[in-house]
């Protein structure tokens, strides 16, 4: 990356050791990451003030999270920074699979058209960074930044967490409501706490190397690609993946296997000849190189009381489907309207309840499909190889063998169909009023309004009575915080949405949803003291 | 669905056996190997229901289970 992206952040001297009296924090964040960067983002969004503390005062040193997916790219649009992200990242277009020499099959990365945000963009974590911190300033009076405030110990109790707090102009102490811990895959809030992260080991080391390189490898220029190497012929018996990062950066992966000596084969006489052997005889120079294990294993609980556990510090997963950084951000966009409801006293804390519930699930959905993905690339007996390199095999001709290829199942918005802040359809719901793609606990499918707006940034933050092709129901005004969004039928509507009243959570999932002639005010009024958590099993 | 235990190949089950029997003269073992588990893949996807599926997994693995 170049230079300046390198430039450490201010680091001032905080209040607390300039004589100032003690101030009570609503929320602490710890770890300036892109998860804790993104919380006090949308904190601040529902203007709650929120302290952010960083142990260090520079962005991610390498590219490290560098795939971006949809969902992950419609929240970090409704924190600000989606448009920035897309114009700088690249999108990807078409994704090639190799077997040995041969490749099996290409396919095209696009979704269907009709949404604001891609399927997914490339673009290293410390750009990421950088945006988000500049977003972050723009909130000058709400997200204290501090950055080199490393956290060293904290005391938890009912009414509060207290954190010391370590500075080059010294130590100091201070309570907020609530703490997030964003602080990493390592979390020494986590570690501190003795927690037990139960999963999964894996014994395979892996090579990143991120390179830059002037000449295009792919064959049409301009147009970047993505390829996954089974067996790859230059780099004998494992995988390999190329794909191209903003600023002229590749990124390549390649599995070295279980014995690889992870110093020896970090050094620029092992890598560059792997690299050569990928790239071919363009010149190019070496930008980062990491070799790493990784394993898939989660927090039994998220919720300590007031002591948030969110992203990698929560659960970790392989890197293969990219559902790391996206897993955290989706963390981060189920939590945060739920603290900043029950900090404006419209929820109960209890509603922390439906955190662990949403996002436990989501974080096993990651796990189960990362885990799949590691089976896939690194079989585990010689019959698991046996029926990896046949459906390799049979792909090449049979279309239902490519369904099976595993070299990431990429990111995808889980579904909280069913869970507790979710109101069923009723039974007598004529489900030929609806599609699929707008089930309860589904996120609002995206479509656009006309020619220059889209309909996802009009919902979230706020709840939101969404009416498709359809008369909004009488007295909505007596519901409190809640705008209404009114759609035409068109023929992109009719095929996410059908027609129909729909609530929408601040976090975008749809909380409910009635054919028109069954929603009334009692009904929408019903259904959002649910999703705030006043439903079974949530009560106060 | 549910899996189908009773004879669904009727008369022709002779005929389909050897057929099968027939497709693996002369392998060694790893070809005959290789030979089951895409004829395994290919018949997974015919039959589609992963109830049954399932359920034929469990039948199968029953067999080596009780030796």
């Amino acid at each position: 990356m170049s230079e300046a992206g390198y430039q450490p952040f201010e680091v001032k001297r905080v209040p607390e050791l300039s004589g100032a009296p003690p101030h009570r924090y609503r929320v602490a964040i710890i770890g300036a990451g892109p998860i804790g960067l993104a919380a006090a983002i949308d904190l601040a969004q529902h203007d709650i003030p929120v302290v952010l503390l960083s142990d260090n005062n520079a962005v991610s040193t390498g590219s490290r999270a560098i795939c971006w997916a949809k969902r992950t790219l419609d929240i970090l649009d409704r924190l600000g920074v989606g448009e920035r992200m897309v114009a700088k990242g690249v999108t990807w277009q078409t994704g090639r699979l190799f077997h040995g020499h041969d490749e099996v099959f290409n396919f095209d990365l696009l979704p269907d058209d009709g949404h604001k945000m891609p399927a997914f963009i490339n673009l290293q974590q410390y750009h990421v960074e950088n945006f988000l911190v500049e977003r972050a300033k723009e909130f000058s009076d709400l997200i204290d930044l501090r950055f080199s405030n490393r956290v060293v110990s904290h005391e938890a109790d009912d009414s509060g967490v207290r954190l010391t707090i370590d500075t080059d102009d010294g130590a100091y102490e201070i309570t907020a409501d609530y703490v997030m811990a964003c602080d990493g895959a390592g979390s020494p809030t986590r570690k501190r706490m003795g927690l037990s992260f139960e999963g999964q080991s894996f014994e395979e080391r892996f090579l990143i190397a991120d390179i830059e390189m002037h000449e295009d490898p792919f064959p049409e220029a301009g147009r970047p690609e993505r390829w996954f190497w089974f067996k790859p012929p230059f780099h004998e018996g494992q995988s390999a993946l190329l794909h191209k990062q903003p600023d002229n950066i590749y990124r390549i992966d390649l599995q070295l296997g279980p014995d690889a000596d992870p110093e020896l084969e970090k050094q620029p006489d092992r890598v560059l000849p792997r690299i050569r052997q990928v790239v071919g005889d363009k010149p190019f120079k070496l930008d980062w190189v990491s070799v790493y294990r990784f394993r898939c294993a989660r927090l039994k609980q998220f919720v300590h009381g007031r002591l948030l556990f969110v992203g990698d510090s929560a659960h970790v997963v392989s890197p293969f489907g990219a559902r790391g950084g996206n897993g955290g951000i989706h963390d981060v966009d189920n939590l945060c309207w739920k603290l900043a409801a029950i900090l404006k006293g419209t929820a109960a804390p209890t509603l922390l309840h439906s955190y662990e519930e949403e996002r436990g699930h989501g974080a096993d959905e990651n796990i189960r499909h990362s885990a799949g993905a590691t089976r896939f690339m690194s079989p585990v007996s010689e019959v698991e190889r046996m029926y990896r390199d046949e459906v390799l095999d049979l792909a090449a001709d049979l279309p239902f063998a490519r369904s099976l290829i595993n070299s990431g199942r990429l990111s995808t918005p889980c579904a909280l169909t069913g869970m507790s802040l979710q109101t069923t359809d009723e039974e007598s719901t004529d489900s030929t009023d609806f599609k699929p793609a707008s089930s309860v606990g589904c996120v609002a499918p995206d479509l656009p309004i006309n020619s220059e707006q889209w309909l996802l940034p009009l919902l979230g933050r706020a709840f939101v009575v969404l009416v498709v092709d359809a008369q909004t129901p009488a007295d909505l005004g007596a519901l409190p915080g809640v705008s209404v969004v009114s759609i035409k039928a068109s023929e992109v509507a009719t095929r996410r949405y059908g027609k129909g009243v729909f609530l929408i959570r601040p976090d975008q999932h749809i909380a409910a949803r009635w054919p028109a002639d069954h929603a009334d005010v009692q009904a929408i009024s019903r259904a959002m003291k649910q999703a705030l958590g006043a439903g079974q099993g949530l009560a106060a | 669905m549910s899996l189908i235990t009773d004879n669904n190949l009727g008369p022709d089950a002779d005929a389909v056996y050897t057929s099968l029997l027939d497709a693996m003269q002369g392998m060694d073992a790893a070809q005959a190997c290789r030979f089951n588990t895409r004829l395994v893949l290919i018949l997974l996807n015919q039959v589609g229901d992963p109830s049954v599926i399932r359920e034929a997994i469990r039948l199968a693995h029953q067999g080596i289970n009780e030796q």
